[in-house]
């Protein structure tokens, strides 16, 4: 049996790239008015370099967004301020604080996580916004739910994803048609597992908050996970806190994301501990994810991203 | 286990797609969750999730099939209903699998998946093929891997444990392949026997069938061309928007935003824009990283010609030489995708590159047989899931490239304008 073998062209990362950079054109050109999620998170940062990357030397042709909990982590709200501040576009910060307020969002208890509740923010500033789309750096790698979705995935006058319905999406021809009222979410990393965002934070020179990388920190072991001490996050009753070498392996909802022990300091020693990681990055640190079976496509289905 | 990815030692192959195709039961999930198993494409935890709910779901063993299902709906029916992309990285390849649902009302997922995928495994259930040869769907998957264009089809003849590892059934299946493959117009294909279950000749040779010397299913897979978007191809450049910067009159900037669909494109190259037929040389082909002497069939740069031309979004841009031709009606072969079925009186809107234009379908000449589909009948309509040959007059000119002799461009989808809904899979023909 004899395997012919082709000449080189693109590496898997020039590969992922080109994608990526061709649905954001697709978004520019198919939308009337899109925003592109940033939140300071190794994700959204790399979606900001492809689209520096996809509309340079013109502006980015949409603002960013972000949905700001109120229980993010200072520096990587510091971060993504100055992210934005260092490239020149315009920053949208839209607040749950605000949802509360307008009675638009209720918690069941005061210090409860805050994740879900990005959801409603997020309906309300698309309509307010106007959106037809919104670009988000979700990966199908991530999540069972996630695996199935589209790269341009549509949503209803409800925010509303129905997994049931989705458009067939063929070849590189996406389908970005709304209805007024409706809106897609693109997702331009759909392809991309979270080895190649870092090998390519590592190709490209990214910066990223620091607490992506090792650092010291207060935590306390619960239920397998490392929970970090905050102010929002106090040790429980018979809880010890302990200082550990950590990192975190994604950046959300303070109330909600947990770090790893880690001593790697930079992207390339992320990479190597990426490659011998035996859990995945929501298994290893994310409790909103572990509830039941189906909470990722249940909350997505409810407008979450 | 295989060694882990390491870009820096390895030559990095790039991307494979693959479609996996098979009937139910024949293992498709398991197999699938074997490769991800294997190559690490699966992590501990999801493991453990998968142990909780075999454990539920009262089966004794590890069902590495559940690493797959993906919705609430098909937990509860036990089915797949849609595809699912799965990831997983070789030492020199990643891979990326497009993992179709295999029971017959769901075509449109196949050749969905189909349509992207450089290659295909079929999976074949060594205990079920009798004397009146392989299953209906099995005949069926491979016939829509053909239509799709798809080159390169592995064969993985499955569950060969179960039949002794004998020799002879699994040459008897590589016949009767061989056969299927010629009656649909597949040219390239491999047969490998394997265990999914208890991953022989998966990742890595097993003993269990020490007539078989290789290569494994994962080294074919590293193997094969990674050819939907090619170089060797003639040059097609869809053009998805003009960048402009505006500045001093000497720095104004106006370039062509766009990926390579195929063939290659270098600086100082003699263009034709089309539709308007004007001429151009490449100036410069641009990227953040600075330009490039050339591009290849699958990057996205942006170009910029001599002299003002008349391009925007939906134009293309192709070699001086070529002898592309455009035109306002077509023949194509139509996969109907959509609830509700075709219907001449409507207006669609086809989607070819980067154009987006109103499109009437004149008439359908016939309609593939669902079951064999090597037959064709008469036919008025076509409904969800069927597949056949339409003729469609469109409102602005579109490429006429034959879908055989150029994938990336001879394909189309028609939108329904009403609903907005994806409502058909078109490859155009020679005309």
């Amino acid at each position: 049996m004899s395997i012919e073998v082709a000449a080189p062209r693109l590496d898997h990362l020039d590969w992922l790239e080109s994608e990526s950079i061709a649905i954001l054109r697709e978004v520019a050109a198919e939308c009337a008015s899109a925003a592109l999620l940033f939140s300071g998170g190794k994700d959204s940062v790399v979606l900001l370099r492809l689209a520096q990357k996809a509309f340079r030397p013109a502006r980015f042709p949409f603002p960013l967004l972000h949905i700001d909990t109120g229980h993010n982590f200072p520096e990587v709200i510091a971060f993504r301020d100055a992210r934005a501040a260092e490239l020149g576009e315009r920053l949208l910060v839209r607040s749950v604080e605000d949802s509360i307020a307008r009675g638009s969002v209720v918690l069941p208890s005061p210090e409860a996580s805050r994740n879900a509740a990005q959801s409603v923010t997020l309906l309300e500033a698309i309509e307010e916004l106007g959106l037809d789309a919104c670009i988000g750096g979700a990966r199908r790698d991530e999540e069972k739910a996630r695996a199935k979705e589209r790269i341009f995935s549509f949503r209803d006058a409800f925010g509303q994803w129905d997994p049931k319905a989705q458009r067939p999406e063929l070849w590189n021809l996406y389908n970005a048609r709304v209805h007024k009222g409706e809106h897609v979410r693109v997702f331009p990393i759909s392809n991309w597992t979270e080895l190649d965002v870092w090998q390519y934070i590592a190709r490209e020179g990214l910066a990223l908050p620091s607490l992506y990388y090792a650092h010291r920190r207060e935590v306390v072991r619960r239920r397998g996970l490392l929970v970090p001490v905050t102010p929002l996050t106090p040790p429980g009753a018979g809880e010890t806190a302990e200082i550990r070498s950590v990192r975190f392996r994604t950046v959300g909802d303070i109330s909600c994301t947990c770090p790893v022990e880690s001593e790697a300091a930079d992207a390339e020693a992320v990479i190597a501990e990426t490659l011998v990681t035996d859990i995945t990055e929501r298994g290893a640190t994310r409790m909103d994810d572990q509830t039941s079976e189906a909470s990722m496509e249940r909350r997505k289905r409810e407008g979450y991203f | 286990m295989n060694a882990p990815l390491d870009p820096g030692r390895l030559e990095d192959r790039g991307v494979l797609r693959f479609i996996t195709a098979g009937s139910v039961d024949d293992g498709k999930s398991t197999l699938i969750g074997r490769l991800l198993v294997e190559a690490k494409g699966v992590l501990a935890d999801q493991l453990a999730a998968v142990r909780r709910a075999s454990e539920r779901r009262g089966s004794g063993e590890l069902d590495l099939s559940l690493l797959t299902d993906g919705l609430e709906a098909e937990r509860e029916q036990g089915i797949t209903i849609d595809v699912a992309y799965r990831y997983f990285s070789s030492p020199v390849r990643k891979f990326i699998v497009a993992d179709a649902p295999g029971h017959e009302q769901y075509t449109r997922n196949m050749v969905t998946g189909a349509s992207t995928a450089d290659a295909a495994v079929v999976l074949v259930d060594a205990t079920r093929v009798g004397v009146d040869g392989l299953l209906p769907q099995t005949r069926r998957h491979s016939a829509i891997a053909a239509l799709l264009g798809i080159r390169h089809v592995v064969v993985a003849v499955n569950k060969m444990d179960l039949v002794g590892w004998e020799r002879a059934v699994f040459e008897r299946i590589a016949g009767l392949y061989d056969d299927l493959a010629h009656a649909v117009g597949l040219k390239d294909v491999r047969c490998v026997p394997v265990s999914a279950l208890q991953g022989d000749n998966v990742t890595r040779l097993g003993s269990s069938s020490p007539w078989y010397a290789g290569p494994t299913l994962l080294a074919l897979l590293e193997a094969l061309p990674a050819d939907r978007a090619d170089a060797a191809r003639p040059l097609r450049f869809p053009v998805q928007l003009v960048i402009r910067a505006n500045g001093a009159a000497a720095e104004d900037y106006r370039g062509y935003a766009g990926q390579l669909w195929s063939g290659v494109l270098r600086a100082g190259q003699e263009v034709r824009i089309l539709p308007s037929g004007e001429r151009a040389r490449v100036a410069s082909i641009d990227t953040l990283d600075g330009a490039l002497a050339q591009a290849v069939a699958g990057q996205s740069v942006t170009v910029r010609l001599d002299r003002d031309v008349d391009l925007s979004r939906g134009d293309w841009i192709v070699d001086d030489a070529d002898e592309a031709k455009l035109g306002t009606a077509l023949t194509a072969e139509l996969c109907w995708l959509d609830r509700s079925p075709l219907d001449p009186r409507r207006k669609y809107l086809l989607r070819q590159g980067t154009r987006t234009s109103l499109a009437s379908v004149l008439a359908v000449e016939d309609r593939l047989d669902v079951s064999t589909l090597s037959e064709r009948r008469e036919a008025a309509a076509l409904n969800l899931n069927d597949i056949g040959r339409v003729r469609i007059a469109v409102q602005q000119p579109v490429l006429l490239d034959a879908y055989a002799r150029n994938p990336a461009t001879g394909a189309f989808i028609l939108v329904d304008a009403a609903t907005n809904q994806t409502a058909a899979a078109g490859m155009m023909r020679v005309t």
